[in-house]
């Protein structure tokens, strides 16, 4: 297959995916079935995607046949098609879920052609080499997942929506801003060609500045410290199909440019820049794990363990050595893996529980001994035990710290991980062990008895939750192939001339 | 005229920013209109305000002539004049539904959410 296809193949997957479901508008059958086809189709080209980077290197393929710099390239490195593929793995699983827990009227309010221009907004942020083109597709991203967190029209919904709307459209606002001053001082917008301009100015103290700009900018969408408000506030309110998937990718999107950035453009003064990024990672992690051991709400814990995680996901990027980079990215994909299950497991739970608070669930592992099973290895996953996935992220990521004397990051991302596996093991006790008081009262929980068998709902629902928590468990036991590509993938990004001369070619 | 220009979007970004610290959702959008407004206005004078020099090639020329106005600024902010106003038709029918729903539009009252208590 062409390279251009390919690397252009996980965009069009999802427009035409969602195209064809918003033909079928009135058909709600269909729209599920096309939704699944398309999700599995980009789970398959992110795949045949990251296995051609591995053999062929960085693909670029211009478009319109216009060259880089004037035209828009779309440039797939590894950092792009790992996290391709990944987008596609939850892709397919959340489609699998959804089909099982969407009600029919979000789905027949359009839930799945969102749910795919969403996927495509966000294959497009990973993919693109252009600064503004990159500033378009958040806008895709943004504006599929502002209609897919208010659809339904829950006052908690609402509420939640606007602080997200407001502050999201600040950080476009200011990634405008920047973009065009960056303009102002590089006069190209070409992420390999600011790359290549920005090396030696005159100046470099007015890119930081541009750069600080776009990390605030990359930071409210990623949910660093002290911009992550709005995601506690917003994230658990919609159906938890919708919760898995925006918590999955798209503070994913806001880390992933942040590290293009600030590998590849904004290098003159790392010194200042990634001292900055350093404590700003201690504090995400920190302040996000104390605000999930205080919460007795499912989804909103989770939700506070999402901001304490991104802090990890900075740490490699902050320290920029090759073992604590490949750490960082391996976290990311763990992160995409296990947050997702967990989230699809409390969804299951609550299926079965009619509950999201912990005090109520109940004693679920008397009931549902398979569905503790899988949440426990999730939720050891996170926590960082091995021989999970977590483990190795964490292990990675601190050798990789300790190796460049970054001894207090490495303090503070342990005592962040004891108090993960605290919350964690909270969830298990409250959730799982511990009668609720009803059934202290002799009373069941309404839903116990509401386990309707192996139907083809309850197989949608936990197929998806067993690849995960597959994957989970084989990539802390298959944990060497994988750390091998993602130091791979570091060194690639450490070394910011392969990405200019795969995208400018040699004549510079 | 740059300055002049600067001083505009100095006073727009913090126009906006004061509106968005209103309690008002109505003002929030508002001040969310005139913080993208700004954006667009940067882009625009960044890269240097030139009057009455189209980049067109004259005859018998490969190049414009020098000094000419850049038209790709002019073509980013196009864009971004158009993603804004769909994004600002989102955000009113969304400010005319909070408001519908929660029967106020003081943001203070829009609390139930925010994940900080149990």
């Amino acid at each position: 297959m062409s390279h251009d296809l390919l690397v252009a193949l996980p965009i069009v997957i999802p427009l035409v995916t969602g195209v064809i479901a918003l033909l079928f508008y009135e058909q709600r059958e269909t729209q599920r079935i096309i939704s699944a086809i398309g999700a599995a189709a980009l789970l398959i080209a992110g795949i045949a995607l990251l296995l051609e980077v591995r053999a062929e290197g960085i693909l670029v393929s211009d478009m319109g046949g216009w060259p880089a710099p004037f035209g828009i390239p779309f440039v797939a490195d590894l950092l792009s098609a790992v996290l391709v593929m990944m987008t596609g793995l939850i892709a397919f699983t959340v489609a699998l879920y959804s089909l099982a827990t969407m009600d029919p009227r979000r789905e027949s309010f359009g839930f799945y052609p969102l749910f795919h221009i969403l996927l495509m907004g966000i294959a497009g942020s990973f993919l693109t080499g252009d600064m503004f083109n990159l500033f378009v597709w958040f806008e895709v991203m943004l504006i599929a997942s502002f209609v897919l967190i208010a659809l339904g029209g829950e006052r908690a919904q609402l509420e939640g929506a606007i602080k997200y709307v407001a502050l999201n459209l600040i950080s476009s606002a200011i990634l405008l801003a920047a973009i065009g001053l960056l303009y102002g001082v590089a006069g190209t917008l070409n992420m390999a060609d600011l790359g290549m301009k920005l090396q030696d100015v005159d100046e470099p103290w007015l890119v930081t500045a541009i750069g600080m700009l776009f990390l605030v900018s990359f930071g409210i969408k990623a949910a660093i410290f002290p911009m992550f408000f709005w995601l506690p506030a917003s994230y658990h309110t919609p159906p938890i199909a919708v919760t898995a998937l925006v918590a999955a990718l798209l503070s994913k999107v806001g880390v992933y440019a942040l590290i293009r950035a600030f590998t590849l453009i904004f290098t003159q003064e790392t010194g200042y820049t990634h001292q900055i990024l350093l404590v700003v990672a201690g504090l995400t992690m920190v302040t996000g794990v104390l605000g999930a051991v205080a919460q007795y709400e499912v989804r909103k814990l989770l939700s506070f363990h999402i901001i304490s995680q991104i802090g990890y996901m900075l740490v490699g990027l902050a320290i920029l050595s090759p073992l604590a980079l490949a750490g960082s990215i391996f976290y990311i994909v763990h992160n995409m893996v296990t947050k997702t299950n967990l989230f699809l497991i409390s969804g299951a739970a609550y299926r079965l529980q009619g509950t999201y608070e912990l005090k109520q669930l109940g004693s679920l592992y008397r009931y549902h001994p398979y569905i503790s099973a899988l949440f426990f290895v999730s939720a050891m996953a996170l926590a960082g035990m091995p021989p999970f996935s977590g483990f190795f992220a964490k292990l990675t990521l601190v050798r990789g710290s300790l190796e460049v004397e970054h001894y207090i990051i490495v303090a503070v991302a342990l005592f962040t991980s004891v108090l993960t596996l605290f919350s964690m093991t909270k969830i298990w006790t409250e959730g799982y062990w511990t009668p609720s008081e009803a059934e202290e009262n002799d009373e069941l929980p309404p839903g116990v008895n509401s386990w309707p068998g192996w139907n083809s709902q309850m197989l949608a629902m936990f197929v998806p939750i067993i690849i995960l928590a597959a994957l989970s468990v084989g990539m802390g036991i298959f944990a060497q192939p994988v750390i091998s590509l993602l130091i791979e993938t570091a060194e690639q990004l450490l070394e910011p001339s392969l990405y200019i001369e795969a995208v400018i070619g040699d004549e510079s | 005229m740059e300055t002049l220009m600067a001083i505009l979007i100095g006073g727009l970004f913090a126009s906006g920013i004061y509106l968005m610290l209103r309690r008002s959702i109505v003002k929030l959008a508002i001040g969310l209109v005139l913080l993208s407004q700004s954006a667009n206005l940067t882009i625009f004078t960044v890269a240097g305000l030139t009057r009455g020099n189209p980049p067109l090639v004259p005859e018998g020329e490969t190049m414009p002539l020098v000094p000419y106005a850049d038209p790709l600024p002019q073509a980013l902010v196009l864009t971004a004049i158009v993603i804004g106003f769909g994004v600002l038709a989102f955000t009113l029918v969304l400010v005319k539904r909070v408001y519908q729903t929660v029967g106020t539009d003081d943001m203070d009252e829009m609390r139930s959410t925010d994940g900080f208590k149990d």
